[in-house]
């Protein structure tokens, strides 16, 4: 790529984008706002055609001396280009559902959306831990005003949850990075990552970052805001909420959490992992009983980020690879789920099941997409959260049994709520006349949940083409958190009668 | 050093004393009349002070050669900066005020000169080396200020303002001077070198005592809890620009004295003075916060803002090192711009005859209604609560960063999260403008002066001000290093 800096480029163009839409009507900020994001995805596949796999561990690096006291240094690694691609994948997506859906305001609405994108880039592209804080905080600003402005009912009282529950998460964290910094003398992330912070200090450091991470992820019991903010958001809203910003909380683990304090990570792996079993059994069953399908859908965005925290606390290659994949596979499936809720939304107004019934007769072509989602998002063999789950769950199996046994349950009750939900909402009887009238999926609509659906193929089938350019990180991740890794349960035991091979018993064993 | 080289060092002070004195007798004969002539005359004053003390804190003036007067006066690099703060923020009070008080039909011809002789008492305060200078100059600005709260004489509110701000005040000042005596009583010395000298093996009983009053009569000047209480009352009843005024440049004034005493001429003492810092701050940013929640009037929420802003700013004094001294400039600098934002936004709120709306409910929809308000307006309380990318979190954060270089986690960490409790107001008055439907009140038409201050501190406190870090950070360093610390 020579000397482009093209991760400042594909933050430059949604800003100057953003700025754009604050002047202009609903029709030109539409066009300005789809056109800046579908540049920053053309940037995107640029990006990714150029990442060169196993190549240097940090990419495409920028620095400017703009600043003092912080830097301004981007550069990303594979984990940070994926989650990069899922981001500026979802925008143009976003910007279309909200295409017709908003009516007013639609400048702010479309710059709000815009100064997301930006921030969200900004976040996985930066190489400072200071300039990480600023567009990790930063993303609160625009995210409160698409909620509190654009929002349903009780959208006040969920923008406010939203913004002060993330606050209080994040502002221990900027102390804990302040104590970092001054004890290593610089806010490179790259050099923290190797730097050996003292054990004690690392269980203060790491509780720290733990309480930011933790709300944005969002983990049970801090998990509140969530639902809330879902239900109340408006489509494209709940779409990178689920899709990127929830991925917030999981970077923010593998890339901080893991590789800084190893120790402390193991030390407090029965925590995570307390959590995530809370998590996953507690979410699904309220999952189960939900009478509106975004609270459905967000609360198995609960349960599936916290099969994602046992696969990053799982301390092997298989579990960090299974969340990077569920991260990546749910910021697909939710998202699409929460489009085709949108879709019957923009129908009928409501969000409420019952009013549904039958659709499989009147919308056929959306009850085939629905379909795909729910096969995906319950983790069926051929769709995107099958590999990821399963590597998931195959890592934490060789770390604890019994949260692999806990977590699995998640697999069988996702699937009931699921196909529950698709069941009340999709087939049986078309009880309500006005639902039974819907017109099935417009053009735009299928241009929303085409590429996502050949997305969440493409990764259920051949999900090596994501897997490829993390591999070299995970595998350093892994070797960094080795010495530290808690010791499994398994303690396998060689039968009488089998030959005595030393190398695979060790295969066995981990 | 001789007297002529004194008198160079206090040159900006010279110009703004005989200006002033030339300006209150030309207010005399001339009557209300030449106010706006007056008012630009003044602001011309403080321009030419303000281009002065530029050179020498460009220069970073420390040292020997800044000491006038036998060690009474010390026009150094810290003070410098100071000063540039007091004297900006009172030429945005000169620039907005004759509009506000010609509509209020009484643009009076002493407010200009008042301002004058306000700004000059601060910079006799912030370059104090000797208590007597000290109180010299809090009395020359706190006597201007009381007669400033009152100057709509036709205004109840301002009037009560006027006397509540006095009684207070007086109340404040003699504590101050009952500390001062009893630390002269017991170091034998007014002048901070001396008293660092003799309180360098230990406070008696006595200095401690001293300390504590002093302490408490300049927590009094900048509002901090417990002595905050005069705040919301006298912010809501002074006219506008008055109380803009009073919530920029006396705050800088006093802030820097307060450091000053503490790092100057009981720096040795630091276990002492920290734990009322420590104390103040905290209960500052706690009271603040809570104190804002239930409150209608816009005056008084950012009576309170101000009270939870001195606290993060006596966190910084806490630190008790240069770094923090140098932090609670940088604080300063970013928070008089966004006081003097928010407050001209608050000027720019009327209705359609042209009267002030300070109701937080009048707010409502301001975003569909007048949107570049707004905006401005957002900007402004995301940046007073210190969510970045706004300017403000930058303030905090050379704050809290210096506590953390001190060691003073727990102090660090029990701050910042009660600075959650303040976003919570913040985000309500964004909520209102941009959450709620439209009320329509306001509607007054645009003043060009108004909104070009308006514009320019948006855009300082916008993400372009990161851009300034590396020449505001560096002044301040070079401020911070030029006191004469006694560690």
């Amino acid at each position: 790529m020579g000397g482009f800096p093209i991760l400042s480029v594909m933050m430059l163009v949604p800003l100057l984008g953003a700025i754009a839409c604050l002047f202009m009507d609903a029709k030109p900020a539409r066009m300005v706002a789809l056109l800046a994001t579908l540049i920053d995805l053309a940037l995107g596949i640029v990006l990714w055609a150029n990442y060169d796999i196993g190549g240097a561990q940090w990419q495409f690096t920028e620095s400017a001396g703009l600043f003092a006291g912080f830097e301004y240094a981007l550069g990303i690694d594979g984990i940070a280009l994926m989650l990069i691609m899922l981001s500026v994948f979802l925008m143009p997506i976003c910007i279309g559902a909200s295409w017709e859906a908003i009516t007013k305001r639609v400048g702010e609405y479309m710059a709000a959306f815009l100064l997301m994108e930006v921030l969200m880039i900004g976040v996985f592209a930066a190489q400072d831990i200071f300039l990480f804080y600023i567009f990790f905080e930063a993303g609160l600003i625009p995210m409160y005003l698409i909620i509190g402005v654009w929002g349903g009912q009780n959208r006040i009282y969920a923008a406010y949850k939203f913004f002060l529950y993330t606050l209080l998460g994040s502002v221990l964290m900027l102390i804990a990075m302040l104590w970092m910094v001054n004890e290593a003398g610089t806010s490179s992330v790259p050099v923290l990552m190797e730097y050996d912070f003292a054990p004690e200090a690392q269980t203060w450091l790491w509780l720290a970052f733990f309480a930011s991470f933790a709300v944005k992820m969002p983990m049970w019991p801090v998990h509140t805001w969530l639902p809330d903010a879902h239900v109340q958001a408006p489509t494209a809203g709940s779409v990178i909420l689920a899709g990127v910003l929830l991925k917030l909380g999981g970077y923010g683990f593998i890339r901080f959490s893991l590789p800084m304090f190893p120790d402390a990570s193991a030390q407090f792996a029965w925590l995570v992992w307390g959590l995530s079993m809370i998590a996953v059994v507690l979410t699904s069953l309220i999952a189960l009983v939900q009478a509106d399908m975004k609270k459905l859908i967000a609360y198995s965005s609960v349960a599936h980020m916290a099969i994602v925290t046992v696969g990053l606390f799982a301390f092997n290659v298989q579990g960090l690879e299974g969340a990077m994949m569920i991260m990546l596979g749910h910021g697909l499936v939710s998202g699409a789920l929460f489009l085709c809720v949108g879709v019957i939304y923009d129908r009928l107004h409501t969000r409420e099941i019952d009013r549904y019934g039958g659709l499989a007769i009147n919308m056929p072509a959306y009850a085939v997409l629905f379909m795909l989602f729910t096969m995906a998002s319950v983790g069926l063999p051929g769709t995107s959260n099958f590999v990821g789950e399963f590597l998931a769950l195959a890592g934490i199996y060789q770390a604890n049994s019994w949260v692999a046994f806990v977590c699995t349950t998640g697999i069988i009750l996702g699937a009931a709520y699921m196909l529950y939900l698709y069941r009340r909402v999709v087939f049986g009887i078309q009880k309500n006349a006005d639902a039974a009238a819907m017109p099935d999926l417009s053009v735009r609509e299928y241009l929303l949940l085409g590429p996502i659906a050949a997305a969440v193929l493409w990764m259920g089938v051949y999900p090596e083409s994501f897997l490829a350019p993390m591999r070299a990180d995970i595998e350093l991740l892994d070797t960094r958190l080795a010495a530290s890794a808690p010791e499994g349960d398994a303690h396998l035991a060689i039968g009488e009668g089998a030959p005595p091979a030393e190398e695979h018993a060790e295969g066995g064993a981990h | 050093m001789d007297y002529s080289q004194s008198l160079a060092l206090v040159l900006p002070e010279i110009i703004l004393s005989i200006s002033g004195l030339i300006l209150l007798l030309l207010a005399a004969w001339g009557g209300d009349k030449g106010a706006r002539v007056i008012s630009i005359a003044s602001a011309v004053a403080l321009g030419g002070a303000f281009a002065l003390v530029a050179v020498a804190v460009c220069s970073g003036a420390a040292g020997p050669d800044t000491i006038a007067f036998g060690g009474q006066f010390r026009a150094d690099a810290f003070a410098g900066l100071a000063k540039l703060m007091i004297f900006a923020a009172s030429g945005a009070a000169l620039v907005v005020a004759p509009r506000y008080f010609e509509r209020a039909g009484d643009m009076r011809a002493e407010f200009p000169v008042l301002v004058l002789f306000a700004a000059l008492g601060m910079s006799i305060m912030v370059s104090a080396a000797d208590l007597m200078t000290l109180y010299i100059g809090l009395e020359l600005n706190s006597l201007s200020a009381y007669v400033l709260a009152s100057i709509l004489r036709d205004d109840e509110r301002s009037a009560e303002a006027g006397l509540k701000y006095f009684v207070l005040g007086g109340l404040a000042s003699g504590i101050l001077l009952f500390g001062m005596s009893l630390t002269y009583g017991f170091a034998g010395t007014t002048n901070f070198s001396g008293i660092a000298v003799a309180v360098s093996d230990g406070l008696s009983t006595g200095q401690l005592f001293g300390l504590t009053f002093v302490m408490a009569g300049l927590a009094f000047k900048i509002s901090a809890a417990p002595f905050h209480m005069w705040t919301p009352d006298v912010y809501e009843g002074a006219p506008t620009p008055v109380t803009m005024f009073f919530a920029s440049a006396p705050k800088v004034a006093a802030v820097a004295l307060l450091a000053r005493v503490s790092l100057e001429a009981f720096g040795t003492q630091a276990d002492a003075w920290r734990q009322i810092v420590i104390f103040a701050a905290l209960l500052s940013i706690v009271i603040g916060a809570l104190g804002a929640i239930g409150q209608q009037n816009v005056k008084r929420l950012l009576a309170y803002s101000s009270i939870n802003n001195v606290g993060f700013i006596l966190i910084g004094l806490a630190a008790g090192t240069l770094a923090g001294a140098s932090a609670m400039m940088v604080y300063l600098a970013i928070y008089v711009v966004m006081t003097i934002g928010s407050f001209v936004a608050v000027l720019l709120m009327r209705d359609a005859n042209g009267n002030q709306v300070e109701n937080i409910s009048d707010l409502a929809g301001l975003s569909t209604t007048r949107p570049a308000l707004a905006w401005c307006l957002l900007a402004l309380m995301f940046s007073l609560a210190g969510i970045p990318p706004l300017f403000g979190f930058w303030g905090k954060f050379v704050v809290f960063q210096a506590v953390v270089e001190a060691d003073l986690l727990a102090i660090a960490a029990i701050g910042i999260a009660a600075s959650v409790i303040g976003a919570f107001y913040y985000i309500k008055i964004v909520k209102v403008m941009f959450f709620d439907e439209a009320v329509d009140t306001i509607k007054g038409e645009s003043d060009t002066p108004h909104w070009a201050l308006l514009i320019i501190c948006a855009v300082l406190i916008s993400p372009l001000g990161y851009l300034l870090i590396g020449p505001l950070g560096n002044l301040a360093d070079r401020a911070a290093a030029s006191l004469a610390v006694a560690f």
